[in-house]
């Protein structure tokens, strides 16, 4: 079962596409991260999963199946937008939003415990929302998400506003629910907690797919034909390499296109320096996304 | 609010019971003034009512009682009064105008001495107090009416258009503060995350009106107990007021459907509004005419057939409370009220169709206000 299919989805606005002929799906089991600049049409894709906003066009289907009010207990949802009534407590807060997934009072308290205390914020049950500090209102709000135990969470910039404490927890937090055979969609400007967790991605820019796929093979599709060495001793001329590029701590062997870095790594040994460390180089997927969103927008 | 109003009708009932318990009877204090006759004939009826005339032969004699607080204060009939009916009055209090119990004593007396022995008693009685004016509603087949009408009558419907007024208002700025604050503290999108936009308008709608609602109905069922408790306590006027007929299940209908036409505008209102003061700026035009009826109370009163009563009985912002406030001057015609209601529940279904749109639209939209032509385009657009 799919856990989302999104088909040639499009949305404007006065005259001016947001979204233009989106399609992607999200299996069961993995996190997958939606990824742009700013005002790629990010949120308006997750508003149309989430049936907040309706497409002009194409279909969506969560779950294998429409969404309905029904349905849509099923999923967890924390919006890029997002707040708490500040006059209520964390544990009213909490309680009330979960009834409206259906949770009624009893199970909703004892699941709140239970994340509250995994969250450290138990000491914070009966403060009002207005006591708490911006971090821990973010991490009540991730407890709002996924008290209701969805099968699929969408989660638009959910590391905005956290400590890097905060952040730590909470990315274990995905992995858990990862590791629980759910789905987890990532909406972040963050490329290095999206290289660290998500599977695989999807980066639009003015509303279109510049980038889809499994996020290992996004990289090495970008990969240059270099290699990363560290050595001790002279290294002369070495056939097949065209550039030697110095950094800090290590130099970079820009290949002819005929040889490949095992080719490279052989006859390095050949020259009898000390290899101390030899990787292909791969591009960070910070670096992937100016050079696909940047070609864009030149 | 809800039990406020009538625990305070309550407790004034109660404190009125406790008062009277231990407080003794007001007794109405006589008065002695003084008068001195210089036209002549001015000798019998020296007790009116509470008022006791002392005859001094001199002015002087008089100043000098009354200087010494023998007498509250004194008169003069000078020689020519019959063809003047002039009299001079002397008091020592800064009063220019006789306090009514001794003008009325003082024109009695002078009458009664007038016509003394030129009509009979009774006559003197009649000319004294010549009107008791009582008036009798009849229906349209002749019998006396149920409900007889005046101010008996007016005065709890007057009563009920102002608390349905502030009931209305208040239900519908609560509504409308409360998506004010959802969307300042950026709530809006997680509720849509559960709820449609259309089950949270509903939702709200419904909601709160049910508490106004309740609110109405525990006034309604509690001023026909309290009025016929204030009337066995009180007696006097308050046993001659009234509920006109209908009036109970009007004051609910025209509730209902008042609460439900603001509260729709006011969900409008709130999804367009950047803050929920600047929405209660902007709800404030629409709820000013609700009080139209009540600015011309007064001349509904006098002229209670003119057509403009017509006219605001069937404009859907001013019918709640021009009908309440008409139910206790005249008859409202049944056709009036059809009608009345007719055009309500019509601007309700229009309203709430053009609201779902803007509420649709409009609800994520945080930090501004769409200008009047985005709204409009938007509404065409569907």
């Amino acid at each position: 079962m799919l856990a989302a299919e999104v088909n040639h989805i499009f949305k404007s606005y006065a005259n001016k596409a947001v979204v233009n002929d989106l399609s992607f799906s999200v299996a069961q089991g993995e996190i997958f991260g939606l990824i742009g600049p700013n005002g790629a049409g990010k949120t308006t894709t997750i508003r149309m999963m989430m049936d907040i906003i309706k497409p002009d066009s194409g279909d969506v289907t969560m779950l294998d199946e429409k969404l309905s009010e029904a349905s849509k207990n099923r999923l967890g949802y924390l919006p890029e937008e997002r707040g708490l009534y500040r006059k209520l407590t964390t544990i009213d807060s909490i309680i009330y939003l979960a009834s409206l997934k259906g949770m009624d009072r009893h199970s909703a308290e004892e699941k709140a415990d239970e994340l509250l205390n995994q969250t450290g914020m138990l000491p914070h049950k009966r403060k009002k929302i207005e006591e708490l500090s911006q971090g821990m209102g973010q991490i009540i709000q991730f407890i709002v998400t996924i008290i209701h135990d969805p099968e699929l969470v969408i989660l638009d910039e959910p590391f905005a506003g956290l400590d890097p404490v905060n952040t730590e927890l909470v990315k274990r937090m995905f992995v858990d629910l990862r590791n629980q055979g759910k789905a987890v969609i990532l909406s972040t400007h963050r490329m290095n907690e999206v290289e660290e967790l998500c599977d695989r991605i999807l980066m639009i820019d003015n509303g279109r797919t510049v980038l889809y796929g499994n996020l290992t093979e996004i990289k090495s599709r970008y990969r240059s034909s270099s290699v990363i060495l560290d050595f001790e001793g002279e290294l002369g001329e070495v056939p097949g390499v065209t550039e030697k590029r110095t950094h800090k701590g290590y130099v970079e062997l820009v290949l002819d296109g005929n040889t490949t870095p095992a080719q490279i790594l052989e006859r390095l040994i050949g020259t009898g320096i000390v290899i101390n460390r030899f990787e292909v180089a791969t591009p960070s997927l910070n670096e992937i996304f100016l050079k696909v969103v940047g070609k864009n927008h030149e | 609010m809800t039990l406020i109003v009538p625990l305070v009708a309550l407790l004034a009932i109660g404190g009125f019971q406790f008062i009277s318990g231990i407080a003794a009877p007001p007794v109405v204090e006589e008065v002695t003034i003084g008068y001195v006759d210089k036209s002549g004939g001015f000798e019998g009826y020296t007790q009116q009512d509470k008022v006791n005339l002392v005859r001094f032969d001199t002015q002087d004699d008089a100043t000098e009682a009354l200087v010494e607080g023998d007498i509250k204060e004194y008169f003069v009939i000078p020689p020519d009064y019959i063809s003047t009916g002039v009299v001079s009055r002397y008091t020592l209090e800064k009063q220019l105008v006789a306090p009514d119990d001794i003008a009325t004593a003082i024109r009695n007396f002078l009458l009664s001495n007038l016509l003394e022995g030129k009509v009979p008693a009774a006559t003197v009685d009649r000319v004294e107090a010549p009107l008791n004016l009582v008036t009798t509603r009849l229906t349209e087949t002749g019998d006396i009416a149920p409900e007889q009408g005046g101010f008996g009558n007016f005065i709890i419907p007057v009563v009920f258009s102002l608390l349905l007024s502030f009931s209305i208002v208040f239900s519908s700025t609560y509504l409308l503060q409360g998506l004010g604050e959802e969307k300042e503290n950026r709530l809006i999108e997680i509720l849509l995350s559960s709820v449609s936009a259309r089950q949270l308008l509903t939702g709200k709608v419904f909601g709160i009106g049910a508490a106004g609602l309740a609110q109405v109905v525990v006034w309604v069922i509690s001023a026909s107990v309290l009025l016929s408790l204030a009337a066995s306590t009180f007696g006097g006027f308050i046993s001659i007021i009234q509920l006109p007929a209908n009036f109970l299940v009007l004051a609910v209908v025209y509730f209902i459907l008042g609460y439900l036409l603001f509260a729709v505008l006011s969900a409008g209102i709130g999804a367009i509004s950047s803050s929920s003061r600047e929405g209660q700026q902007l709800i404030g035009i629409f709820t000013l005419p609700l009080f139209i009826p009540l600015w011309f109370m007064s001349l509904l009163m006098l002229f209670p057939n003119n057509p403009i009563w017509v006219v605001l009985t069937i404009f859907p912002v001013t019918a709640p409370v021009e009908v309440m406030i008409r139910l206790g001057v005249s008859d409202i015609p049944a056709w009036q009220l059809a009608a009345s209601i007719a055009v309500l529940v019509l601007s309700i279904i229009g309203i709430l169709l053009l609201t779902i749109r803007v509420f649709r639209t409009y609800l994520l939209m945080y930090g501004k206000r769409p200008k009047f032509g985005e709204i409009i385009r938007s509404l065409r657009s569907g």
